[in-house]
């Protein structure tokens, strides 16, 4: 364990980056670029003792910091990670830098926008690190402000729309949850905000069954959103069409993770029976997400609009993956969340390589460029196999746990979530071939550059990533395990949700 | 660790090598280094394979290469582990061998094309991922080198990238594979659940230990069980293997470069479905209906796609339609239960199938890229080694004795007429194999003999191929005539070496052991005597009509309307992809983009873009945060806060 709070410090330092810009002189936009770089590499450089430190074998929360913040109104600044929220943590801290490293071409306002990212990755790593429902909400909605910042300063031509769009969603969405967070507090009669001892004084005093139902909604709801769940989805196109792509990546990479993340730490340990209850309901929401989005990829010209409908699909199935109560399906839900940050990041960053280039997006003004820039077409045939699921890469494993143990406990679900991976493959290799193969059609094309350094750097560490995760996957699902097998056991144990047949009973 | 295990490891990866280092470096290689890291790659796999090969056939023991372990979490282990056992060692032989010779044959083939390095690249990963297919010991990992092939095949395919056509055909082997690996995949799951593993040792462990005490241990092990799992599986290998009803990217997938179209989609990937129920013969044989379903489409498979071989008039696409027809036999054997004959046949056709693409490409080579036999004609003199290489692989896939292909198919004819449903399967054996008599001597014929019917022009240009091509013809040539020895019949007195061989690691089935149990000797004899009588037949008759009367079955089709009318039908392959067309690929497109237009944007919108309107008004405000600055932000972002601090208190006042 380390001797410091690594966690405070890891949220700090990006705030204290982004404070120290500000003052930065407007017409160093050089210096500025690289100031923000080399603060979110030294944030990614201190964040590197959450996986070295981290001990594995324990579902025990780890990096404790239990403060008192506003004791008069019973909220603690309390952080910690387990086995769920460290990886993803660490994708935060990964996937900044290479965002930074993006948006080089941003020209307008530059230190205002690296700020902006540098408040954003603090909210990310106070959300996964939070263990007081408050101070989760607290870091949930200042997640909000950058991004729609981001979004709606930086973005394209119907920016406004879409940061609106985005901003409107995800507010609405949340306030249920916050009224039950506050619910909670003052009817379980806890002492603090603190998860813990939330959980502790509802063990203690249960709601009444209907009511927990409706707090399960209520969560559910406002992470449903933020997935997002088929049919909520429909802010997430217009965001990622407008954002710039390191906002696109970040937001695909991270943000879409807030919700599926906050299922598993807050909306399940916290009304285990009425998630069992709903598992129906939000499986066939998933599975329906499957299919749907992959649809909704056949009919899109826009390729980023393409890939914000893959994510729908690809989120489908972690949801089902959680869902499932299965051990092994929920490993693989976890673990394509990893997957689908840094898969559809690289996606949305391949797409930035062309846009910057020709400025469009469309698929129709592309075709027969793999002559011209074979290099990026290796790259973006590379990581459209990965996020298709193709073995040897990270995205097969993932899918394969999630199936596999819905398989046991869902197999219609998952029989019907398996036929997705075939869309998945028509649709991908769809805009794969209409960008690279074939005759270049527009003249334009013919003088494309192929990848520069800069853009290697951002794409070689998620092209490592894609297979070092797909052939080792053990060095993450051993740190995950135990948290999540306690998660699974408790839903268990709570709500009497028929397990698969363990070993012994074969 | 032994010599064997170590070659046993290595000898993948230095396929793997290969593709790396043609794949980053390839540029800078240029041709010929990148063609010679591609042959060595390949060269070197087939030495790696000798050792083992020494120690499993002197032995009988296989040889085992643990690798790393792959995935362990929440009782599923899966072990990155290879393992060479009599089965395995064939296939390696084969791949490795058949391999090498179609890369040497690719340094000539593909000389004087634009990328050469990445072609190797490809090639070179192909191989590495067959490597893993076959070695694999458990279906997992066999699932990495399944789809692995099938990235391949999708890359090589294409590889003439920029032509459309090309892409398509290889994105469109890629989907139909995906599509049968939704039954493989299910297939799988299903194992798992009953098995709790993965692994072919664990899975015949289990059966074995069902059997023994005559009743279930594991819970989920029941007849019906059983028929799904192998029924899902047997999907997954027609889309692999090109059967009935997923055979259709086979032959678009001749797109290819034609040493592609001999290593892949004739030697050895398209045989995987047959490995892959080979490894699993002790499941498949408990289930007689999904042992039925296989025969069924094997032997429906070879008959429907020798009828189109008859009327196709592109070299390749003959050639394919062959390779579809003859893996029908070989399912056909493996749903009668004769596995090792199925497989006896993917060996001697993995020889005189390549052989006849190779020579097929040698005459598309010397004519300047022509492919239709309309033009061709009279080559005999001008391509002297491939005439008389390509005469041979002819003469073996005919069945006519004492060929390669004469042993390997009268087997399974045997086998599937004395099966319990011997009239009808052995009846359409027989017939397709007439016809594959047939379609192969009308090849020879309209390439070989007769006058040119080609431009002067090309025909005078025609020359023999280089000897990095015809090496490989030769010695497959060699192998195509002489490997039937290696399971004479013992109705022929033969020891049957290859049957007994591969006895030991595939499963019995027992009706059809029953049904072949006893003295058919003279059955077996006379069943010989009429399939070779058959075969010349075939021949003759081609040779007759396409040699003597070249006029003939233009003058047959014109004779009746309706007698044109069956041939475009035949010609025309029965419209079965336009058929996929209309019925799947069109629908989900239109399906697509109704959802879309009605459901996402104009239901869920409408809805969203309501609340919007009320927005708009705060949408003045956000305007205005836009041009303000760093400031403004943080004065919004603080009254964000105060805004939840103030209702906490208020509801903290409240309560």
């Amino acid at each position: 364990m380390t001797g410091y709070p690594v966690l405070s410090t890891l949220i700090f330092a990006p705030v204290v980056g982004a404070v120290a810009l500000l003052f930065m002189p407007r017409a160093n936009v050089r210096e500025t670029r690289l100031a923000a770089l080399s603060v979110s590499f030294l944030v990614f450089l201190l964040s590197i003792p959450l996986w070295t430190e981290f001990r594995e074998g324990t579902a025990a929360l780890q990096f404790v910091e239990n403060r008192a913040w506003v004791p008069a109104l019973g909220i603690t600044w309390s952080l910690g990670l387990d086995g769920l929220s460290m990886p993803l943590a660490l994708l935060t801290t990964f996937l900044t830098p290479i965002c930074i490293l993006a948006s080089w071409s941003i020209q307008d306002r530059v230190k205002e926008y690296m700020a902006a990212f540098l408040l954003l990755e603090a909210a990310m790593l106070g959300t996964f690190a939070a263990q007081d429902l408050l101070l989760f909400y607290v870091c949930w909605e200042a997640m909000l402000i950058p991004m729609f910042l981001i979004i709606g300063v930086w973005g394209g031509r119907r920016r406004i729309y879409a940061a609106l769009k985005f901003f409107i969603f995800t507010v609405v969405g949340s306030l249920p949850m916050f009224i039950a967070i506050l619910y909670l507090y003052f009817q379980s009669g806890a002492t603090s905000f603190d998860l813990a001892s939330i959980r502790e004084a509802l063990r203690a005093s249960p709601l009444a069954l209907d009511v927990s139902r409706v707090c399960f909604v209520a969560f559910a709801v406002a992470f449903a959103v933020k997935v997002p769940v088929w049919p909520l989805h429909t802010w997430l196109p217009d965001a990622h069409v407008e954002a710039p792509t390191a906002g696109s990546v970040i937001l695909a990479g991270v943000l879409l993770k807030m919700g599926t993340y906050g299922l598993l730490r807050f909306a399940i340990p916290l009304f285990p029976e009425a998630a069992a209850h709903y598992a129906p309901v939000m499986i066939a929401l998933a599975v329906i997400g499957i299919i749907y989005g992959s649809l909704m990829c056949l009919a899109q010209e826009d390729m980023k609009k393409l890939i914000a409908y893959s994510s729908v699909a690809h989120l489908g199935f972690c949801v089902l993956g959680m869902f499932a109560f299965s051990e092994k399906a929920l490993q693989g839900a976890v673990l394509q969340m990893i997957n689908h940050g840094i898969s559809t990041g690289a996606l949305f960053l391949c797409v930035g390589v062309l846009y910057e280039r020709r400025h469009t997006r469309l698929l129709e003004d592309f075709g027969g460029i793999a002559r011209v820039v074979p290099a990026f077409s290796a790259v973006l045939i590379i990581v459209t196999l990965s996020s298709i699921g193709l073995p040897g890469t990270n995205g097969f494993v993932g899918e394969f746990l999630i199936l596999l143990g819905a398989f046991e406990t869902q197999p219609l679900a998952a029989i019907l979530a398996t036929s997705g991976v075939v869309l998945g493959a028509v649709y991908m290799l769809w805009m794969v071939q209409r960008v690279l193969f074939g005759k270049i059609v527009h003249e334009e094309n013919e003088a494309l550059g192929d990848l520069r350094g800069r853009e290697w750097a951002t794409l070689l560490p998620l092209l490592v990533l894609i297979f070092f995760i797909g052939l080792a996957p053990n060095v993450l699902l051993s740190r995950m395990e135990p948290t999540l097998t306690k998660l699974v056991q408790d839903v268990r144990d709570s709500a009497r949700v028929s397990a698969p047949p363990s070993e012994e009973e074969r | 660790m032994n010599d064997a295990a170590r070659c046993l490891t290595i000898l993948p990866f230095l396929c793997l090598a290969g593709f790396l280092i043609n794949g980053i470096l390839g540029r800078r290689l240029g041709r010929s280094a990148g063609t010679l890291v591609g042959v060595a790659a390949a060269l070197g796999s087939f030495l790696c394979a000798l050792p083992v090969a020494r120690e499993v056939f002197t032995t009988g023991v296989s040889v085992h290469a643990p690798l790393w372990t792959w995935i362990e979490t929440a009782g599923l282990t899966v072990n990155f582990a290879f393992v060479a056992d009599r089965l395995s060692v064939v296939m390696l032989l084969v791949v490795t061998g058949v391999g090498t010779l179609i890369h040497l044959y690719s340094a000539g083939y593909m000389s004087h094309d634009r990328s050469v390095p990445r072609y190797f690249a490809y090639l070179n990963l192909f191989m590495f991922s067959m490597l893993v297919l076959i070695l694999a010991d458990n279906l997992l990992v066999l699932f990495v080198g399944w789809e692995g092939v099938g990235l391949c095949s999708y890359l090589l395919i294409g590889f003439w990238y920029e032509d459309p056509e090309k892409a398509l055909a290889g994105r469109k082997a890629f989907i139909v594979n995906r599509i049968g690996d939704f039954g493989f995949v299910l297939g799988m799951f299903g194992l798992f659940v009953v098995f709790g593993s993965l692994d072919f040792t664990a899975i015949q462990q289990n059966l074995l230990t069902a059997q023994d005490r005559l009743q279930a241990p594991v819970p989920f092990l029941n007849i019906t069980t059983v028929t799904a799992i192998t029924l899902a599986l047997f999907f997954g290998a027609t889309g692999k293997s090109a059967q009935i009803p997923l055979y259709t990217w086979l032959p678009d997938a001749m797109a290819g470069p034609t040493p592609v179209s001999a290593l892949i989609h004739a030697a050895t990937m398209v045989t995987s479905g047959l490995y892959m129920i080979c490894r699993l013969s002790h499941l498949f044989v408990l289930s007689p209906a999904t042992m039925g379903v296989i025969a069924g489409v094997g032997a429906a498979t070879a008959l429907f796609a020798a009828l189109i071989g008859l009327a196709q008039t592109d070299i390749k696409k003959v050639l394919a339609y062959s390779t579809v027809s003859q893996l029908g036999f070989m399912f056909l054997a493996m749903g009668v239960g004769a596995f090792s004959a199925g497989f006896f046949h993917v060996v001697t056709h993995a020889f005189f199938k390549a052989l006849l693409f190779l020579g097929a490409g040698s005459v598309i080579h010397g004519m300047s890229g022509e492919q239709d036999m309309r033009r061709m004609g009279g080559l005999r003199g001008k391509l002297p080694a491939t005439f008389a290489t390509m005469l041979v692989g002819t003469i073996a896939i005919a069945g006519i004795p004492p060929l390669a292909g004469f042993f390997s198919k009268d087997e399974i004819v045997w086998r599937a007429w004395s099966s319990p449903q011997g009239l009808i399967l052995g009846t359409m054996a027989l017939l397709s194999s007439a016809l594959t008599s047939f379609y192969m001597f009308r090849l020879v014929a309209m390439t070989f003999l007769g006058q040119p019917r080609g431009s002067a022009e090309v025909h005078s240009h025609a020359h023999e191929s280089p000897w990095t091509m015809v090496l490989p013809l030769a010695i497959l040539a060699i192998l195509s005539a002489g490997a039937g020895f290696l399971n004479v019949p013992e109705v022929l007195h033969g020891s049957a070496w290859f049957s007994a061989w591969l006895a030991p690691v595939l499963g019995t089935f027992k009706p059809a052991a029953a049904a072949a149990a006893g003295d058919h000797h003279a059955a077996e004899m006379g069943l010989m005597v009429v399939s070779t009588l058959i075969a010349f037949a075939g021949s003759g008759l081609a040779l007759w009509i396409y040699v003597k009367n070249p006029g003939l079955p233009a003058a047959f089709v014109q004779r009746s309307a309706a007698m044109g009318q069956m041939y475009a039908l035949v010609r025309d392959r029965f419209y079965i992809d336009e058929a996929y067309d209309r019925v799947i690929v069109r629908p989900v497109k239109v399906i697509a983009v109704i959802l879309w237009t009605f459901v996402d944007v104009l239901l869920i919108d409408m809805f969203v873009n309501l609340i919007a309107l009320v927005a708009e008004v705060i949408s003045e405000a956000a305007r205005r945060i836009q041009d303000g600055a760093v400031g403004t932000y943080a004065v919004w972002f603080l009254a964000g806060a105060m805004l939840v601090l103030g209702f906490v208190v208020w509801s903290g006042v409240a309560a």
